[in-house]
């Protein structure tokens, strides 16, 4: 078999062979002792040509449904925006996506500018002063904001609305086992966290408090009167946001949030069955010091050109060793940067309008929901997702919905029990008012 | 802005300009005003930029240009693995039956995705020697913790809560102990003997029934591979401790050793480097984690299984750690990594192994006559030389490194591991041919040369990129993260 990636010929080897002053490249695995060498041959497929692999991986992605072949409805953390041609262009310009960490910045300023200037746009729209060069995702970002609260005030009770996304709260709690916080889920009412049961919980151990804004079911959370309670008792006020809606939402450091995360996906980065997506993790400047990851900063050279460096590097694992508070090393680079496109080619004006029409259009589809008698059960300000009571399995439903060209929404029942038959269901820019109203009609055959 | 910087996107941005291309509204308008209260509509626009399409496209056009990848050219960075990434890998990650699906459709409308989620778990566990293996870990350092996490709940399982201490070689990477931290254990050092391997004497004096694990990479950060594996195992195991093997060195050894037989209780993987991710200027990644039998009752959740013929997540699994990570990992990297694992095979990843080593030494070998090579047994798939004796000329390591840019390549890594003076650590990795090997040894004797008798032109290096050395205390004194228009 041949191998187009392994370029040495026989010759070649050969002759390193004798530079070396060995016989065979077996000589260079003496090291490994005999009875844990492994001398058969390892049981995997065997080695296939690109055209039969081509053939073989393009048929296996046909068996799956996509957003592209459906018109769906389905968003619940993960949406399908509109994603400008150029942003594939971008990141697949090989000096961007084969390279590593910029750690040698004379031949890295592409990147590292990238970075310092996705680090701007994620200041613009969450209105805080640092942001970071990007994390796993917003989960994992939400969930490493819920542990600095606690190490930087040293307390150790972490309060999370249970509005927040489901597998969120689950990646907080898996975070907080090491250190050994005490994680309290926040009950909702009317779709939004209960402020009554906020204020019972919160007291001069909690460190941090969650919310998502909008929030899982896609309403928009009190965040004024979650600020008011928390401000006595000086907890940290930790909001993940979706970007997007921040072009039309207030920002979170107008309510006073000293953190706040969440996912870029929604600027220029497909679903992907989830991943990777990319994180972002904003907070003041008096937390700077104590941001996980990566940060870039802005410096001159010998001559006093402006350039950019990775910097308080001090912070992070590969110097404070056990000493670090996150052990966090990659960043999303390719995606933040997918992401710096999207934003730059939607711009000031152009981001407004794509929240703004993620708003109009989801508030048809929830008129004709209603007139439809389809209820949707919460009835405060929201941003592109609302939620319908069907009272039927939503498994069930789906499958329904499948023959008729929907991927339809969110079961609700399988993180909520007391929402079983409830769906999920988000509409974006891309969704045209004919399948919004054949979504409804096929909804309301269903349900009757 | 000076005249001589390169501008910022920001700094494109002209009032009114716009590059978007949305659908008009098809609905009837309703004025949202009416619904939201004034202190929830943002009255401030964000300063993102406004600019057109083709300023965009020429302004990163031109970014990347300021930016070396491994299609630039030759970029030898021990520990990352910086081989070739496929093209045909990215082929495959952009169809649209792999990058435009949702992670809730129904399982029975992503059967294709879960398919090869599943064909690559069990080839990873193969190539490990490990019982099962979950894709969820976004990256090296999240399958850390994972692992670290899953060998807590085993301990925690058995009733066994004195178990606090995670032992990592004074060579390992910076990683490791913060991984044990952030998992809430102490990272206890254990020494390297003079061969650079671990110390078998210091393990046997920190080991004890406080150990809940020994965290080794294998061939290890010197690029040397452990040799008395099999006693530190039995030392480790004896004392109730587990094995835990970090996979950023797995590209030196496939087919020839498996974790899994060396004694190893976990194993992480990292898909971005051996399995050609690829690195993406920093990430994303993708961290898979294996377990033997004993351990798999820990995995993260949900797993993904076989029943009947058909895949599944099964969430219901009491004893799991939980999740680490939302949804199923990082899909789009699992899947170039299938990708490549499917062109090799056995045999091809066999090869890797041979000619990742071959490489290595190969280049130890010729360069050992000008640098300082403190350890001088066989290598694997890199090795670390020293520039103490470039240092006595007046010569840093940073300044070799710095050259090396005058000449198209990108500087090993350097300062690393933390054990060896003036560490250059280099990576060649089997995908480079013999003429770049030579080419790049060649231009490393001429710096050991100029160092003798130029050494300003080192130590001033470098002379050709577009920006000369940076500022950085500055940098890090004065901090400034973000753009702020003047």
């Amino acid at each position: 078999m041949e191998f187009r990636y392994l370029p040495m010929t026989e010759e070649d080897k050969q002759e390193m062979l004798k530079t070396i002053g060995i016989e065979s490249t077996d000589d260079l695995f003496s090291d490994v002792p005999p009875q844990i060498r492994f001398n058969g041959s390892l049981n995997i497929k065997e080695p296939t040509s690109e055209p039969q692999l081509l053939q073989e991986l393009s048929s296996l992605s046909k068996q799956n449904v996509n957003l592209k072949s459906h018109a769906s409805f389905l968003g619940a953390g993960v949406y399908d925006h509109y994603i400008p041609s150029i942003v594939d262009h971008v990141i697949s310009r090989s000096e961007f996506y084969t390279a590593y960490t910029p750690y040698q910045p004379e031949i890295s300023q592409g990147e590292l500018q990238a970075i310092f200037e996705f680090q701007t746009m994620i200041c613009e729209l969450t209105g805080m002063d640092v942001a970071n060069s990007s994390m796993y995702d917003g989960p994992t970002a939400l969930a490493e904001a819920a542990n600095l609260s606690a190490s930087q005030t040293k307390r150790n009770k972490i309060l999370v609305a249970e509005t927040v996304h489901p597998e969120s709260r689950q990646v907080i709690h898996s975070y907080a086992k090491g250190p050994g916080l005490e994680v309290i889920e926040i009950r909702q009412k009317d779709g939004v966290i209960d402020l009554e049961a906020l204020r019972a919980e919160i007291d001069d151990q909690t460190a941090g408090v969650i919310v998502q804004y909008p929030n899982f079911f896609g309403q928009i959370e009190p965040l004024q009167e979650v600020q008011q309670l928390l401000e006595t008792e000086k907890a940290m006020f930790i909001v993940s946001s979706n970007p997007l809606a921040l072009g039309y939402l207030t920002p979170p450091a107008s309510f006073g949030a000293d953190i706040v995360v969440g996912d870029t996906q929604v600027f220029g980065i497909p679903a992907q069955f989830g991943g990777p997506h990319c994180g972002y993790f904003a907070t003041t400047k008096k937390l700077m010091r104590k941001v996980p990851g990566r940060l870039v900063g802005q410096t001159t050279d010998e001559e006093g050109r402006r350039g950019f460096v990775l910097t308080l590097q001090a912070r992070e694992q590969h110097i404070r060793r056990d000493k670090a508070t996150s052990n966090i090393c990659s960043n999303q680079a390719l995606n933040a940067l997918a992401s710096s496109v999207a934003m730059s080619s939607l711009g000031k004006q152009g981001i407004k309008k794509m929240a703004w029409l993620n708003m109009q259009k989801a508030r048809y589809l929830k008129k004709k929901l209603e007139e439809r008698g389809i209820p949707v059960v919460y009835q405060g300000p929201f941003f592109n997702e609302l939620v319908i009571d069907l009272q039927r399995p939503i498994t069930e439903i789906n499958q329904l919905l499948l023959p008729k060209g929907f991927i339809g929404g969110f079961d609700l029942g399988k993180c909520y029990s007391q929402l079983s038959g409830h769906m999920l269901i988000a509409v974006t820019e891309i969704r045209s008012k004919e399948e919004i109203d054949n979504f409804v009609k096929e909804v309301g055959d269903i349900h009757g | 802005m000076d005249k001589q910087d390169f501008p910022l996107i920001f700094e494109h941005s002209k009032y009114g300009r716009t590059s978007y291309s949305l659908p008009e509204l098809d609905v009837p308008e309703v004025d949202l005003e009416d619904e939201l209260d004034d202190s929830y509509i943002r009255t401030e626009a964000p300063e993102l930029p406004e600019v057109s399409e083709l300023q965009i496209i020429r302004h990163y056009t031109a970014l990347s240009t300021r930016n070396h990848g491994v299609d630039s050219g030759f970029y030898p960075l021990g520990s990352c693995t910086m081989k070739y990434n496929p093209k045909m890998n990215e082929t495959v990650a952009r169809m649209e039956g792999f990058s435009h699906i949702h992670p809730y459709q129904e399982p029975e409308t992503v059967q294709g995705a879960m398919k090869m989620m599943y064909d690559l778990q069990t080839s990873l566990a193969e190539i490990t020697g490990m019982h099962q293996v979950t894709l969820q870990p976004a990256a090296g350092a999240q399958g850390e913790w994972t692992g670290l996490m899953m060998i807590r709940a085993f301990h925690e399982a058995n009733g066994d809560r004195k178990r606090t201490k995670v032992i990592v070689p004074d060579s390992a990477h910076g990683t490791n102990p913060a991984s044990a931290t952030v998992a809430g254990f102490d990272a206890v050092t254990v020494k390297s003997n003079e061969r650079g391997t671990v110390d078998l004497e210091d393990l046997k004096r920190v080991v004890g029934e406080d150990t809940a694990a020994l965290m080794l990479t294998n061939p290890n950060t010197l690029g040397l591979f452990e040799e008395n594996i099999v006693e530190m195992a039995a030392i480790v195991h004896e004392a109730g401790g587990k094995l835990y093997y970090d996979g950023a060195n797995l590209n030196a050894i496939m087919g020839y050793a498996r974790p899994g037989d060396m004694g190893f209780d976990v194993v992480h993987l990292n898909l971005h480097k051996t399995f050609t991710g690829p690195h993406g200027g920093g990430g994303p990644g993708s961290g898979p984690v294996g377990v033997t039998e004993e351990l798999a009752r820990f995995l993260p959740k949900p797993a993904l299984v076989e029943r009947n013929g058909s895949y599944v997540f099964d969430d219901d699994l009491p004893d799991s750690i939980g999740r680490v990570k939302p949804y199923y990992g990082n899909f789009g990297i699992n899947l170039r990594a299938y990708t490549y694992i499917r062109t090799m095979g056995a045999e091809g990843l066999k090869k890797i192994s041979e000619f990742a080593v071959l490489n290595a030494n190969y280049m130890m070998r010729r360069l050992q006559t000008e640098f300082d090579l403190p350890y001088t047994q066989h290598c694997k798939h890199e090795f670390v030389l020293s520039g103490k004796r470039q240092k006595k000329l007046g010569v840093r390591t940073l300044d070799i490194a710095k050259r090396l840019l005058d000449f198209g390549y990108h500087p090993p890594t350097i300062y690393f591991p933390l054990n060896v003076e003036e560490a250059l650590m280099v990576e060649p990795t089997e995908t480079e041919s013999k003429e770049t090997l030579d080419g790049f040894i060649d231009t490393m004797i001429q710096i050991s040369n100029e160092a003798k008798e130029d050494p300003e032109i080192v130590q001033e290096a470098p002379h050709t990129t577009v920006v000369k050395r940076m500022d950085e205390t500055t940098a890090a004194r004065k901090p400034i993260l973000r753009y702020i228009k003047e």
